[in-house]
């Protein structure tokens, strides 16, 4: 019964690691995807269009889409879960200068992640929702012009900047996330730990940059400096 | 040397507390943290003033009885030591000192700098320990184990429970002390017979009283003064979902 109400510490975080490594795997998935946007122009816009609708047919991804977005929200909850409770057994000081002994990154999770959904929530809004929900023009093989709202969404550089702003919250997020994750699901043994920490740092510069330079690129590409 | 103090003051856990302002004079650069404060403390009781307590036992730095967060850090500003190895010569001459008890919601203030750290003995009466009947010492050599296994579960062993982990850890969380308990006995052939049980009831009892959850900020192995390592509580987390699993 304890197990099902998730009254262990060490429950909580366990639901945390696999969300978070489960939405680790999707960030690899999503990003090969979008790479294409870094191909020439007539290509791109060809290639990323048959990649989006050929995914939004497919009910293999529809369940795994469905997985992801309890993935989102339930790392999400738990975080608040978790967040709470700590803030209740946290002890207080007058005169606190603690921070010296860790990364502030891996202190400060919970506001990476909260600017991580404020930027999932435009994310979705001007790409996700638009796709599913609303009427977009089809290129001239009749699938859906996603590449065209990509692009039109790249215009102006605020646009830009908060992208890049976002993917940097995210570096930071993983940079400590993923190997705690692993580290909470207990890899000890000291080979495989020191394995996940540079793999770990490897993968969240990838991730990044990765994400990162697309908007930039589209940007200088197509509307110019 | 002189040295402006600033001692968190508070007669039980009922009553408010604050930081009270004492100025120490010819203070030896020699001296240990805690003989300093001995030295206040003789003032203060010929000035007819209550002396500030504080826990302090062995001061050979392996008793882990002296605990108190110096300038905002657990321990003082070497990282690594316990308040009893600590001397004056870390400090500038008229410097101010912060000096407050360990803060956590499961180590509740007794008096001034002492607390209340019997909730990591009632995490060890939960299962950290072996059952095994009394008697005649068997032949050593009979349980057979590796000389790295050994040392291996000795590092883990060498915790001396002083709670520096929960004190400069954000959540309070008391996963490196659980764990260096749990992993010390799973590492050896003795400990492995009741490593599901134990594992779990200790998680439990740790839980219970009121420790916080595990960030992984590893904080707590950088202000360790047994430099016990974060990999004790991958090791608990591993043993702990295995006996989840298994039992």
């Amino acid at each position: 019964m304890s197990v099902l109400l998730m009254e262990s510490t060490l429950l909580r975080k366990n639901l945390m690691a696999l969300t978070g490594l489960f939405l680790c795997f999707f960030l690899v998935i999503h990003l090969l995807g979008n790479l294409q946007l870094l191909l020439p122009a007539t290509r791109a816009s060809e290639s990323f269009n048959s990649y989006s609708a050929l995914l939004s047919g497919n009910i293999f991804i529809k369940v795994v889409s469905y997985i992801l977005y309890f993935s989102l929200i339930a790392h999400a909850v738990d975080a608040l879960v978790i967040t709470i409770k700590n803030k209740k057994t946290a002890g207080k000081y007058a005169y606190d200068k603690r921070g010296s002994a860790s990364k502030w990154y891996s202190r400060n999770m919970g506001i990476l992640g909260s600017l991580l959904l404020i930027f999932l929530v435009i994310h979705f809004k001007d790409f996700w929702y638009v796709y599913k929900f609303q009427s977009v023009p089809v290129d001239s093989n009749g699938n859906k012009d996603l590449y065209a709202v990509v692009i039109y969404a790249f215009a102006s550089w605020w646009y830009v900047l908060l992208y890049v702003l976002s993917m940097f919250a995210l570096g930071y997020h993983l940079l400590h996330g993923f190997k705690s994750a692993v580290r909470t699901l207990g890899v000890y043994h000291p080979k495989y730990a020191a394995f996940v920490n540079s793999f770990g740092i490897i993968y969240s510069y990838a991730i990044t940059f990765g994400f990162a330079i697309i908007p930039i690129y589209v940007h200088l590409t197509h509307f110019g400096l | 040397m002189k040295v402006h103090l600033k001692i968190w003051r508070q007669k039980d856990a009922a009553s408010k507390g604050r930081l009270v302002d004492y100025d120490l004079d010819q203070v030896d650069t020699h001296m240990s943290f805690l003989e300093m404060i001995d030295t206040l403390n003789e003032k203060l009781v010929l000035k007819g003033e209550v002396p500030v307590e504080f826990d302090h036992d062995c001061r050979e730095g392996i008793c882990g009885m002296c605990a108190m967060t110096i300038n905002g850090e657990v321990n003082g500003p070497v990282a690594g030591l316990t308040v009893c190895q600590l001397h004056m010569r870390e400090f500038k001459d008229n410097s101010t000192i912060y000096i407050e008890p360990f803060r956590a919601n499961a180590f509740p203030l007794k008096r001034d700098l002492k607390v209340d750290r019997s909730a990591f003995d009632r995490i060890i009466q939960a299962g950290g320990y072996i059952s095994a009947s009394t008697g005649q010492p068997t032949e050593a050599n009979t349980i057979l184990i590796s000389h790295d296994q050994a040392e291996s579960a000795f590092d883990s062993a060498a915790c001396i429970g002083c709670g520096a982990c929960v004190a400069t850890c954000k959540n309070s969380s008391a996963a490196l002390f659980t764990s260096a308990k749990i992993s010390h006995l799973a590492k050896v052939p003795q400990g492995r017979e009741e490593a599901q049980k134990r594992v779990l009831k200790m998680v439990a009892q740790m839980d219970a009283e009121g420790f916080g959850h595990c960030s992984n900020t590893e904080a707590c192995e950088a202000r360790c003064p047994q430099g016990i390592s974060v990999l004790n509580i991958a090791q608990m987390n591993w043993e702990y979902n295995k006996a989840l699993v298994l039992r």
